[in-house]
């Protein structure tokens, strides 16, 4: 079974032309393993699969630097013997391998230990409805139509400002996907889903040095995709709005981050209540449910059944159904995010997250971000941060950043090469205002957050 | 290594030098520059332990055979996860449409590369059994929790794997290799009172497993992951704002590779975009510095034989005396600039475009002793230990994360500080530098340098160095 990357430019058949025959092979794949698995001495196995079929140009200074047509599938199996495991993966999909890898499998749950919390999630947990989300947009689009528009994009950014002389490219791409999961309780599900993508990264200059920045879209539906000529024009915007960046006053100010890095922190919060760093007791907020984490103000949902949405599921990568549910309500943290494993081990029941949260929405405010920076009247805009600095043990944060001065409630001049410092439970406990401008785009929608103070350290006094 | 690649990737799927040739001619038809084709098979296994059990174990096989044509700068890229003639001729009809269409073109593959190798053969996967290394990690938890009552939490992982690869270019190269990689891992949890702090260590290289299973070897590594817990519960919050930084010998390093080694890579300069730009043979850093990127250090984690394009890697040196004397190259960035390929062109698989990426890099010592350099500072903080890093190519600015440091207050070691980022300029970093120790040490083997998406194992090293000027991100 071979899978090639075509690059054949006459080709503008739909991606993965055949969904309903590549899923049944899936499905079949599937079942070959569970079979195998169970006559092999396993007492439970649960098994991945995937395939995805993408086409992807780019386009440097006007000519094609990258044409990709990318072709995947992969399969992943776990078995359990007397609560042992074992896991194996591949990416090809024929009887063979596929006998091969629950082997594996099998041979390495015969050396590992048994785990009281292993093995699958609990059987009456499993999704008994699978649902449509309105993921599955096939749209006939050939090379050359790809081609055409990166090169839109491409030229309408470097022709929105003179500073703009140079470009790492504008990419344009489109993907489908479909994926099962099934276990030994009998549970098969399936899901799919078209995803387009454009961006464009530009580089400005003028006699204080180089700068470069970007702006992007990702849309289910191709029709949905942002204006080729808006994404050019916004990623040279964003490049030459840093020219000239200098460094910011050193010392404790307020900070406003936008709604990109917002939904870094966030993240953040989502790794520290997540069930593998609780039980590993390397979280700062391991039991931290039903404590006031931030603002009465700040509400967190997750909404799993968004449609349209690229992480929407009925169930989760275990086969848990999924449910709307709040993680944090009047600023109290509601509960973890727990996988099955996770849940045993801290002795609670899954939330439903193995594979992490879906959809997961920040309660926007009432404020556009322009009128933030306003109210904020002198701080630090922070429009991108750098480097691993964040330590989920105990919540200390310190990143490199780059973004604004503000004085006055207005953006005074572009800052670089400055790091800001707090502790993430200060820094959430310290939100005085969230904007309307919620990202949408992302798994996990944040709009623009205002923080009282963090630390600023640059080379400026 | 040719032989055996040859051995391991064609000889089971019948493919002959004959076979490669024919593919290299369909490749190459019309106005096809270079083609090349990437064999590839890898095995990986990975085994941890947690809460005193192994609680998993992985096993993974990916093969498959990259075919890629370079019109100009253009790049058509196909590839197939089986390895055929009938999958390769296909990926290689796909891979030319890049080029617009042409007659058709013979190829022959007449230059074998025969290098010597840096690291032996040895399967890690299959040369040491599951039993032994599952035992090997319950011994490694076993002395790791008995350091000391304050660790609460321990987790040990080891990873194997082996790689056979082998490449065919219409340049006539005709290369193989075949690349081990291990690695262990340790990471504590140390509490006391109300304060909880991590720990790590680990290491690795392309050498055999009996290596890391000495107790010489992983002992190390369970004594620095618990010093580096204990260490961090004393820690007290670390100074914000520009200062003189003291960096520690071996993975420190990482300074160089993200200041100065990702904006030598040669795309950056072929597409005009590295703030190092235009600044061939100019000063850089004061003449205490020499950087060198060198893939032909014996069983390293980032050396390699060969590079994915089938070059032999080199010691390529990068400043000399401060001066810019190199950059890293591909065959594409090398072919579009002029020059030659330095060794450089790697791939994270089979199934991703090689690009100029650094393999060990690394400053050589200089004169003083450590204790000297320490003691120069009235002012600063001695950096030793860090998670990684991340750098701007293009404005230059470049980050490292200290996860281990100290003050410095009159040239004497004060209180252990808490994780800050370091920022700093690429292009004025090494201008700063006052001094540089006689004390050159490599990384134990546990880098990983990602790039467009892409992972590959790379080494960093160098000695103590005194840095006149980065701005530290604490909160005091």
């Amino acid at each position: 079974m071979s899978q090639t990357m075509t690059r054949n430019s006459e080709s503008g058949a739909p991606l993965l032309q055949n969904p309903r025959d590549e899923r049944a092979m899936l499905e079949d794949a599937a079942a070959q393993v569970l079979t195998r698995a169970r006559a092999g001495g396993a007492d439970a196995a649960e098994v991945g699969l995937s395939s995805s079929h993408g086409r992807n140009v780019t386009v440097r200074l006007g000519e094609v630097d990258v044409l990709e047509d990318a072709r995947d599938r992969g399969v992943s199996v776990t078995v359990y013997i007397n609560r042992a495991s074992g896991s194996a993966s591949t990416g090809d999909l024929s009887a063979e391998s596929l006998a091969r890898a629950v082997d594996q499998a099998l041979a390495i749950a015969r050396h590992t230990q048994p785990d009281p919390a292993g093995g699958l999630a609990p059987a009456e947990l499993m999704a008994s409805r699978i649902e449509d989300f309105d993921q599955w947009h096939p749209h006939e689009l050939d090379m050359s139509a790809l081609i055409e528009r990166a090169k839109r994009i491409e030229q309408a950014g470097m022709a929105a400002d003179a500073r703009v002389e140079n470009s790492e490219g504008a990419s344009v791409s489109a993907d489908a996907a479909i994926g099962v999961y099934a276990n030994s309780h009998g549970f098969v599900g399936s899901g799919r889903s078209t995803r387009f993508d454009q961006s464009c990264v530009l580089v400005a200059r003028d006699g204080s040095g180089m700068q470069r920045d970007w702006d992007w879209d990702d849309k289910g539906r191709f029709e949905m995709l942002a204006d080729p000529e808006s994404t050019g024009r916004k990623a040279a915007e964003r490049a030459v709005r840093r020219l000239g960046a200098r460094s910011a006053p050193s010392g404790r100010s307020a900070v406003l981050f936008d709604n990109n890095v917002a939904l870094g922190l966030i993240r953040h919060l989502v790794g520290a209540v997540s069930g593998g760093n609780l039980y590993r007791r390397s979280s700062f907020l391991v039991d931290a449910v039903g404590t006031q984490l931030f603002p009465e103000w700040v509400r967190i949902d997750e909404d799993p059944h968004l449609p349209g949405a690229a992480r929407s599921s009925s169930f989760d990568s275990e086969g848990v159904a999924t449910r709307q549910q709040p993680l944090i309500a009047a600023g109290v943290l509601k509960r973890y995010v727990l996988g099955s494993y996770s849940a045993r081990k801290l002795g609670l029941e899954t939330t439903a997250n193995a594979g992490g949260v879906r959809n997961l929405i920040f309660s926007p405010g009432a404020k556009s971000f322009d009128e933030l920076i306003a109210d904020m009247g002198r701080g630090l805009v922070v429009t991108e941060v750098m480097g691993q600095g964040v330590n989920l043990v105990t919540g200390d944060y310190s990143r490199g950043a780059s973004g604004f001065w503000v004085e006055e409630g207005r953006i005074a001049y572009p800052v670089e090469e400055i790091t800001i410092a707090g502790n993430l439970r200060d820094m959430f406990a310290g939100l005085v205002a969230a904007g309307t401008d919620l990202e949408t785009r992302r798994n996990v929608q944040v709009p623009s957050l205002l923080l009282d103070g963090m630390t600023i350290a640059g080379q400026q006094e | 290594m040719l032989e055996l690649a040859t051995h391991s990737l064609l000889t089971p799927a019948g493919i002959d030098r004959g076979d490669l040739e024919r593919a290299l001619g369909r490749l190459v038809e019309g106005q096809v520059d270079l083609g090349d084709l990437y064999f590839q098979h890898r095995q990986n296994e990975g085994w941890s332990l947690e809460d005193g059990i192994v609680k998993s174990g992985s096993f993974s096989i990916d093969q498959g055979v990259g075919v890629r044509a370079i019109s100009g700068t253009g790049t058509g890229f196909a590839y197939a996860d089986a390895i055929n003639m009938p999958a390769l001729m296909q990926a290689a009809g796909n891979a030319r449409a890049i080029a617009r269409s042409g007659r058709s073109g013979t190829s022959a593959v007449t230059r074998p590369v025969h290098v010597p190798a840096l690291y032996a053969a040895d399967n890690p996967v299959e040369a040491v059994d599951s039993a032994s290394k599952v035992d090997l990690l319950r011994t490694i938890d076993a002395y790791t929790r008995s350091l000391d009552p304050r660790i609460t939490q321990v987790s040990v992982s080891l990873s194997c794997q082996h790689e056979s690869i082998l490449v065919a270019a219409s340049d006539g190269t005709l290369a193989g290799d075949v690349r081990p990689l291990i690695r262990l891992d340790v990471r504590v949890i140390a509490e006391q009172g109300d304060r909880r702090e991590s720990g790590n260590a680990g290491g690795g290289g392309r050498y055999a497993l009996s290596g890391l299973m000495a107790p010489e070897s992983w002992q190390k590594f369970a004594d620095e992951a618990v010093r580096q817990a204990l260490v961090n519960l004393e820690a007290v919050d670390a100074p914000a704002g520009f200062m003189k930084v003291v960096l520690g010998p071996g993975w420190p390093g990482v300074l160089l590779h993200e200041a100065i080694g990702h904006g030598l890579e040669g795309d950056f300069h072929r597409k005009g975009i590295s703030a190092f730009g235009g600044r061939m043979g100019e000063r850089i850093a004061t003449e205490h510095c020499t950087v060198v990127d060198d893939g032909t250090l014996a069983e390293r984690r980032g050396s390699l034989s060969i590079d994915d394009e089938g070059t032999p890697s080199a010691r390529n040196v990068l400043i000399e005396n401060g001066r810019l004397t190199g950059l890293m190259q591909d065959k594409l960035n090398a072919r579009a600039m002029g020059v030659e390929p330095t060794g450089n062109g790697r791939r994270e698989s089979f199934a991703h475009l090689p690009l100029p990426r650094m393999t060990n890099t690394y400053m050589l010592p200089g004169e003083h002793a450590p204790e000297e350099i320490i003691a120069s500072v009235d002012d600063g903080i001695y950096a030793v230990n860090f998670n990684g890093g991340q750098v701007d190519i293009t404005s230059g600015k470049f980050v490292f994360v200290a996860s281990e440091a100290y003050r410095i207050k009159n040239g004497k070691l004060g209180a252990p500080l808490k994780g800050a980022t370091l920022i700093g300029n690429g292009p004025d970093v090494l201008t700063r530098v006052a001094m540089v120790g006689n004390n050159l040490e490599l990384d134990s083997g546990v880098g990983v340098c990602g790039k467009e998406g892409q992972g590959v194992p790379v080494g960093v090293g160098q000695p103590t160095l005194r840095i006149d000027g980065l701005t530290v991100g604490g909160t005091q």
